[in-house]
Order: structure tokens, then sequence, then C-alpha cells
């Protein structure tokens, strides 16, 4: 069984929402299809938004952080939004820093700081 | 003592069925969403570590309660290869795995004991546990 995150299109943006908990398998084959993704529609910007996720372990900000990487590598930018309280609080006392990863609010937020970073 | 369950790990996807164990004890016993998120992280953490380095392992999640405390204690118990260097793992930053390295360092500041015990080639066990506050 292999559940695959959709992803959309916006303009030239493309939005994520992950809407249930990431097993390792569903994480890889959404980084692989963002990718593509991204090269199929020439997207510039991608908001990832994680509301309704409520813990994440070192893989997984493993693939998040290395998807981030990818997606740079490729001329797109991302923006994480919705992280939870007790998602940053964990993340961070595990030891794991997403640094310099832009991160919103909610995701209107994070659609408004994506195309202010496009527009700069 | 209380009561205990268990999820055997073989495949990564009792590590998801570990850690959903975990996070269903955790809400049952009364923790709160925080508490939940730690207990979930450090499962997930500890099944990880018990899959890539063991191949084959156990996690444990008890309920128990001490002098009016509530409370839970992951075990996580494999039959691998042991770790060589303890204080080396204990350290931010290493892993041997090619991951964040967040692991055992990162379970320690997630729950309020920890205790590791390992013997080369034979296994290792850790335990650790979280109190209501």
């Amino acid at each position: 069984m292999k559940l695959r995150i959709p992803i959309l299109k916006l303009k030239d943006c493309l939005i994520v929402s992950v809407q249930w908990e990431l097993e390792d398998q569903t994480a890889l084959q959404f980084q692989e299809d963002l990718l593509n993704k991204i090269h199929e529609t020439s997207a510039r910007g991608v908001v990832i938004d994680l509301t309704p996720i409520d813990f994440i372990d070192s893989f997984i900000a493993k693939v998040l952080g290395d998807v981030i990487s990818m997606s740079s590598l490729m001329g797109a930018k991302v923006v994480i939004t919705g992280i939870q309280p007790a998602v940053a609080i964990t993340l961070i006392e595990l030891g794991i820093r997403l640094e310099d990863v832009m991160t919103a609010l909610d995701l209107e937020n994070g659609l408004e700081k994506l195309q202010r970073e496009l527009e700069a | 003592m209380g009561t205990r369950s268990s999820v055997v790990i073989l495949s990564e996807w009792d590590i998801v069925a570990a850690r959903q164990l975990g996070r269903n004890e955790a809400r049952e016993v009364g923790f709160g969403t925080v508490d939940q998120a730690r207990i979930t992280t450090a499962i997930s953490e500890l099944a990880r570590n018990i899959y890539i380095y063991a191949g084959k392992g156990k996690i444990e999640i008890e309920r128990i309660s001490e002098r009016g405390s509530i409370g839970i204690i992951i075990t996580a118990s494999d039959e691998g290869p042991g770790i060589p260097d303890v204080r080396k793992v204990m350290e931010d930053g290493f892993s041997t795995s090619g991951g964040l390295g967040a692991g055992v360092p990162g379970v320690r500041r997630l729950m309020d004991d920890f205790k590791l015990d390992t013997v080369l080639g034979e296994g290792t066990i850790i335990k650790a546990t979280k109190w209501i506050r």
C-alpha cells in the first residue's frame, strides 16, 4: 500500500498539504514526486503545510530538509507552514535545527511570504 | 507495575505501529499534547535504531504508578551487535547511519529518565521513562 501526497499547482507555486502521519516510504515518494512536479510545471515556489502533523522524528525532518535543498537546486523556494507547538518543541529538544528554512504560521501567510520572496 | 503492551520491530511499518501504540497509551494515561509528541517521537527514534542497527527487536510500553505519580516506560530491546562506544552515541551529532544523529541523545532529552545497557555481540536495552507532571 503506497499513499501519495497530493501536490496542487496554483499559478507559479505548488501547494502541498500533508494530511496524515508520514511513514518512511510515503515521505521518500513525496520527495521524488515534488521534484518531478517542479520540473513539469516550472514552479518557482512551494508551500508545504504540516498543520495536521502532530510529531516529526529525525527521519522525517531529514527528508523535509533534503527536499528543501533539492528544490532549491532546481530553482524553487520552499516555505514550511503550520508547525504545531508540540512539534516545534520536540524538534528542538530532539536536537534538530531546520536552519535557513523559510517558515510561516499558516498556509495563507506562507503563500504571502513566498510571493514576496519571488518578487524580490 | 502496570499494564504492558509491545510491538515487534521487523520492518518500517512496525516503526509506525510502535509509535501509534505509544501515542494511544500516552493519551489514555493522560499526557498532554506536547508530552504525547515527545513520547511518540522518542519511540520512533528507538524503533528506527532497532530497525537500522539490529534488524529485529521489540518496543514495550508499560504504564507505571509510583508514589502517586503516573507515567510510561518505553523499553527498546534487541539482540543486535551492541554499541561499541556508548559515550560516542550519546554525543550530539554522532550517527553511523547517515541520519541526523539526533537519535539517542535526543531521546534522553525528550524523556525524564533514561538508561542504556549494551553488551557487544549480545544486544542493547534502552529504558526511557516519562512522568505526568
